[in-house]
């Protein structure tokens, strides 16, 4: 059998490979063809909040300081408004064992991995899940294989993607390494198949619900640190589980409202599956090349069903450049004594633009840090960049352009979080979720309602817009109300 | 020659460029998707042989043998001075006046 054949036979066995290895049967939730019970989901197959602290207390995992930024804020203050310019604090995440708040999601998949009695586990990750993952295995004494995209065709590695390698290896996981390419799928399919082992994937029920805890202590923190909660959180947002997962988690701690913005790095114009454009970028996660996709459509991600819903609790979204985000690396490092790597700090360079929009009595938590070192650190990714051919220089960051340059900021005042168009984004979420549908029903309407967060109504105005029916259980049309 | 259980690099064609999805970018189409993979070699070979390994998991893998005993030659990339202009605008800005001393 040809490559090609082997390929597309697999693809058309993914549903039942997916089922074997994560142990879930995903059609017990479906509802309709477009519907699906996602709190059933999520409760069915998750840990309860205290089981799941537990577990992670237990390997390495949570009670993560946080720590006021007092020098980001008064800098952040010498550009705002008399009055303005919010409390800064930062989820230090990377104090957990390996070095992110990955580590939240593996600790859970990892545990029910054991559980469940597989052998070992598999996660699909050129990123810090990978190492968390890793990491987790071993304290459960299961075999774990991390399948990286890593290297451009001439074999040139991202230094980044090179040390989570290192990272997983020093775990003692096999690391299984490829050049550009969504056909990577079909390899951790395929590995799957062969080994039988349990399918870490981010996306999992076990992979979000682990955040949950996150959410939960930045509340118990902040609320004992300052007696009150905060009354934003930025959010660092590639495949929208953090977001997801701390939103959740937030909801569970309080009754305040507290605003969910999520962040990522614009690399607008550079295709993720392009081999040239690979190592162009200098953030391999955390950026709108995963964010905007993943937003639009959950259910893109390696599991049938996606428990990353990232709209569902958003209520901002907004983008930093990359010359801003190694900026704000610098920053934390001089001026808080924290030393920490440059994708973690994407919600932080947001957030000292946001904070400027807040009064000074108000608090702003960044929710997470990663570790830093060899290939991750922002020297290492500036020089890569310069190497690339990529212009480093001081300007305006407004005017960087992804794979051509990286404008640090020449002052303060240009660093900006930008907004995205979030009805733009709930509207292109609509028409992936309805793509060629003629007709809706019921369930659908309240369904898509959760899913974007928007009234019925909202919804029904879209249908009508798009001249797709609605059917009542009884059978007639649905007419809008009102 | 390289002995029979060295750890080793291969490198192998996991799909031809032909055999690749055609919603793919252009430049990403031309080129073979590759794949690296570490273990332990199954019998004595020489660089650039096709050979076969056993990895840390125990799984069997065959590619072409293109290092032996790899290790990690990721640093911190050169030196960047606009990190130094950073600190220093940062600084400047928070405490006021001179700040190299």
């Amino acid at each position: 059998m040809s490559n090609t054949t082997n390929y597309q036979e697999l693809l058309s066995r993914k549903n039942e490979i997916m089922k074997k290895s994560v142990g879930v049967d995903y059609s017990q939730f479906e509802l309709s063809p477009i519907a699906f019970d996602y709190e059933k989901m999520m409760k069915q197959t998750g840990y309860s909040l205290s089981e799941m602290r537990e577990i992670q207390l237990n390997h390495g995992v949570g009670k993560t300081p946080l720590k006021e930024l007092k020098n980001i804020t008064a800098l952040a203050r010498k550009v705002s408004k008399p009055g303005y310019g919010a409390r800064i604090f930062i989820k230090d995440e990377a104090l957990n064992d390996s070095g992110s708040f990955k580590a939240r999601r593996a600790s859970i998949a990892c545990y029910h991995a054991k559980k469940l009695g597989y052998r070992g586990v598999i996660a699909a990750t050129s990123g810090n899940y990978g190492a968390a993952v890793a990491s987790q295995a071993a304290k459960y004494g299961l075999k774990c294989i991390i399948v990286q995209e890593c290297y451009d065709s001439f074999g040139v590695g991202q230094p980044e993607i090179v040390e989570k390698a290192r990272a997983c290896e020093s775990y003692g996981a096999e690391v299984i390494q490829l050049s550009v390419g969504p056909e990577l799928f079909y390899v951790f399919l395929k590995l799957l198949e062969d080994t039988g082992y349990f399918n870490a994937s981010l996306y999992t029920s076990f992979g979000v619900s682990g955040i949950e805890t996150l959410g939960v202590e930045l509340i118990e923190d902040c609320l004992r640190i300052t007696g009150k909660v905060p009354d934003t959180v930025v959010i660092t947002n590639a495949g929208g589980g953090n977001l997801t997962g701390t939103a959740r988690g937030i909801l569970q701690a309080t009754n305040f409202p507290v605003q969910i913005v999520g962040a990522s790095v614009n690399l607008k114009g550079l295709h993720m599956a392009s081999d040239g454009d690979f190592n162009r970028k200098s953030f391999t996660t955390g950026h709108t090349g995963f964010g905007i996709p993943f937003i639009t459509y959950p259910d893109r991600s390696d599991v049938p069903r996606s428990g990353a819903r990232p709209l569902r609790y958003i209520d901002r979204y907004v983008t930093v450049n990359q010359g801003e985000v190694f900026f704000m690396t610098e920053t934390l490092s001089v001026l808080e004594g924290i030393e920490r790597g440059p994708a973690g700090n994407t919600s932080l360079a947001a957030a000292f633009s946001l904070a400027q929009e807040m009064k000074d009595d108000q608090i702003i938590i960044v929710q997470e840090t990663e570790y830093t070192g060899a290939g991750k650190h922002h020297q290492s990714q500036l020089s890569f960049a310069r190497k690339n051919g990529i212009d480093i220089f001081f300007g305006n960051p407004e005017e960087e352009i992804p794979g051509k340059n990286i404008i640090l900021p020449r002052s303060l005042d240009c660093i900006k979080a930008r907004d995205l168009n979030l009805m733009e984004i709930k509207e292109s979420y609509l028409n992936n979720a309805l793509k060629n549908v003629t007709q809706v029903h019921e369930i659908d309407l309240q369904y898509l309602s959760n899913e974007i967060n928007e009234p019925i109504d909202y919804i029904v105005n879209y249908l009508q817009g798009k001249k797709i029916k609605m059917e009542a259980k009884n059978g007639n049309q649905i007419h809008k109300v009102g | 020659m390289v002995k029979k259980g060295t750890w080793v690099l291969v490198k192998k064609v996991v799909l031809l460029p032909e055999e690749r999805p055609l919603t793919l970018p252009k430049d990403t189409l031309k080129t073979p998707l590759l794949m690296w993979i570490k273990g332990h070699l199954l019998e004595d070979a020489s660089l650039g042989n096709q050979v076969q390994i056993k990895t840390l998991t125990g799984r069997l893998e065959q590619g072409e043998l293109i290092e032996v005993q790899p290790t990690y030659r990721h640093d911190f990339g050169d030196f960047v001075p606009e990190l130094q202009i950073i600190d220093n605008l940062v600084k400047a800005e928070l405490f006021g006046g001179e700040t190299s001393e």
